[in-house]
């Protein structure tokens, strides 16, 4: 079986810092993989190379057999990667409703004329991709909140709202950046359940960042341990947990593991 | 428009989805197109005048917002946008002897050309930076028209252009005009309307607002910004050759530097980001000077001046009074008056009961 996404030997630096240093794992079709590490590991920087905000230095990252390592975003997102921030970037000022209707631009074609005109096949499309973006806010409950200006909603309803906006793109891959950062404990089984869900019924591929080691071993097949740019373990959740290099470097460091 | 929403439910996407989703909004939209085409009725040559005025002054103020207030690219290079506009409809009026009809959507879209090569500067810059860029722009452009005399007709870089006819009409006077103008004004503002509410306009919001952000959904900015350039600068020229058409003359004068700052007056104090705050920024500058014509003149009756010692004070009062209400506008209510209607309207939503 090849591997949907396969990262080989990345390397990224800023400045005199190494952030990800020849890190290379494969990730499955359908699998929920999580990275975890300490602050400063360089998980987030590895998601940006796989998104494309960054290119790294050296190394390769092939989705479904084609090399996307120096692609602009735009042509990442449109080829199936969608994510989350750590820091959520939604935008503030738009509705729930339009932050998922961007989520639908790559499968949107309104250019400026249709769009002007909002009549015939420019206002069926728009109608069509309401649709969907309806269905997302079925399905992550957040019906009451659909025309709410985001900047306004609380912390965990705005990183459910970005997590809306990545499932509009109905990507192959989803790239979760600590979804459940600064959240509470509610907040957090449902996210876990959402991630659950999705890749249920919809088979996506799922990298996720997270901290909370719990929610990792619940839910996760499949551990990446980072520790200062580099890959120190692999493998299921009772694999990694028992390697010594990780109760050293991570776990260790937390009495409630 | 002054509406309600409570008690109206919406069963259907479309219904939630419409430009005016509201019975009683829809009503209040078409009886302000009525009176609009009514106005001729009721109102003497010099208030039409007036009114043509500000129909215009929309159209450019609309077409600024599209790139300043809702895709967040700062541009002092509308006004020679406009002029790109003017020159083009004099000239396929006047060598090619089209009607105004096809010289509006030619000045239209020679301007877009130029506006999309102008804004290429804006995928590397942007705030000040930009700015500045699109300042030069400005001088640019007014100095190849000036120095092309293939372009401005040499002497004084005027074309004159002859009255234009519709349909046997000759559009020669203030009544006329404005049934030239009106309709232009009319499908501007809901072409914009349409266009900031589906995906192209969500992309533009998007760009100003998180770029990064912007592009991991699959969002081109680069496209996106010179797109916002090309719609804005159409505006701009179709504004620019409805001048050509107005004055039936194309002169650089009306477009320099000066004509850039008052449309970004227009829409920093109508309200960035708001189309219906474009129109009422248009409005608002159009009336600035004469209101205060009106004021000094009585203050000087009032005190003896003779109002001519006071015309070069009253030229520089009126660039002070824009300063000011720009900056007063940024640092109070960014918004501008839009955000203050939004108020007015809210009040209303609940009135009579509104504590
Ligand atoms: N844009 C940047 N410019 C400079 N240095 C950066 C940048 N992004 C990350 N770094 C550095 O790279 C290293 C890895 O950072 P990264 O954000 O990837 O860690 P992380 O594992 O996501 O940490 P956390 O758990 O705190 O989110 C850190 O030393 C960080 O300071
Ligand atoms: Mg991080």
């Amino acid at each position: 079986m090849t591997a949907q996404l396969e990262i080989r030997g990345v390397s990224k630096s800023f400045g005199g810092v190494q952030a990800v240093s020849r890190v290379s794992f494969d990730v499955q079709q359908g699998e929920i993989l999580s990275i975890i590490g300490p602050n400063g590991a360089g998980k987030t920087t590895l998601l940006n190379c796989i998104s494309s905000v960054f290119h790294p230095e050296t190394g390769a990252i092939v989705l479904d057999g084609r090399e996307t390592t120096r692609l602009a975003p735009p042509r990442v997102a449109a080829l199936g990667v969608a994510r989350t921030f750590q820091n959520i970037a939604l935008f503030r000022g738009m509705t729930v409703v339009d932050n998922l209707m961007l989520g639908r631009h790559i499968h949107m074609k309104n250019g400026v004329f249709r769009s002007m005109l909002y009549w015939g096949p420019g206002r069926r499309e728009e109608v069509a991709h309401r649709q969907v973006v309806e269905d997302i806010i079925d399905f992550l409950e957040i019906e009451a909140i659909r025309k709410r200006p985001v900047g306004s909603l609380p912390y965990g309803l705005q990183k459910r709202v970005e997590l809306g906006r990545a499932l509009a793109l109905h990507p192959k891959v989803l790239l979760l950046d600590e979804p459940m950062g600064g959240t509470n404990h509610e907040e957090k089984e449902d996210m876990a359940r959402f991630i659950l869900d999705v890749n249920d019924e919809w088979g996506t591929t799922i990298i996720l960042i997270e901290h909370d080691m719990g929610v990792v071993m619940d839910i996760s097949q499949r551990v990446i341990v980072l520790d200062l740019g580099a890959k120190i373990a692999e493998g299921t959740p009772a694999e990694v947990k028992a390697t010594p290099q990780v109760i050293k470097a991570y776990l260790g460091t937390k009495a409630t593991v | 428009m002054i509406n309600r929403e409570c008690g109206v439910y919406q069963t259907t996407y479309e219904g939630d989805m419409a430009l005016y989703p509201l019975p009683l909004a829809r009503y209040s939209t078409l009886a302000v197109v009525v009176v609009l085409a009514l106005l001729p009725l009721v109102l003497d040559s010099h208030m039409m005048s007036l009114a043509n005025l500000m129909l215009l002054a929309s159209i450019g103020a609309i077409g600024l917002n599209i790139l300043v207030g809702y895709t967040g690219q700062v541009s002092l290079g509308h006004g020679a946008f406009m002029m790109v506009g003017s020159y083009t409809a004099a000239l396929v009026t006047v060598r090619l002897g089209l009607p105004f009809w096809l010289g509006l959507p030619a000045g239209g879209a020679v301007a877009a050309l130029v506006g999309a090569f102008f804004g290429i500067p804006s995928l590397r810059i942007k705030g000040l930076y930009l700015a500045i860029a699109t300042l030069a722009g400005q001088f640019i452009i007014e100095w190849v028209i000036n120095h092309s005399p293939w372009i401005s007709g040499g002497v004084q870089s005027t074309i004159y252009v002859p009255t234009p006819t519709f349909l046997g009409w000759n559009i020669n006077n203030e009544y006329r005009r404005y049934f030239m103008v009106l309709p232009v004004a009319i499908v501007a503002y809901v072409a914009a309307m349409n266009l900031v509410r589906s995906r192209v306009g969500r992309a533009f919001i998007a760009v100003r607002d998180r770029d990064v952000a912007a592009e991991i959904i699959g969002v081109d900015i680069f496209h996106y910004k010179l797109l916002a350039f090309a719609v804005s600068s159409f505006y701009a020229g179709m504004a620019g050759a409805l001048w050509t058409y107005y004055l039936k003359i194309a002169n650089y004068e009306h477009f320099t530097l000066a004509t850039s700052v008052s449309y970004l007056a227009m829409i920093i104090i109508g309200g960035l980001g708001s189309v219906l705050g474009s129109v009422f920024g248009a409005v608002f500058i159009t009336l600035l000077p004469i209101v205060l014509v009106y004021v000094v003149e009585g203050g000087a009756a009032l005190f003896g001046f003779k109002y001519a010692a006071i015309a070069d004070f009253l030229a520089n009062l009126r660039l002070i009074i824009f300063g000011g209400l720009i900056i007063l506008f940024l640092a109070i209510e960014p918004e501008g008056l839009f955000r203050m209607w939004g108020n007015v309207k809210r009040y209303f939503r609940l009135w009579p009961y509104s504590y």
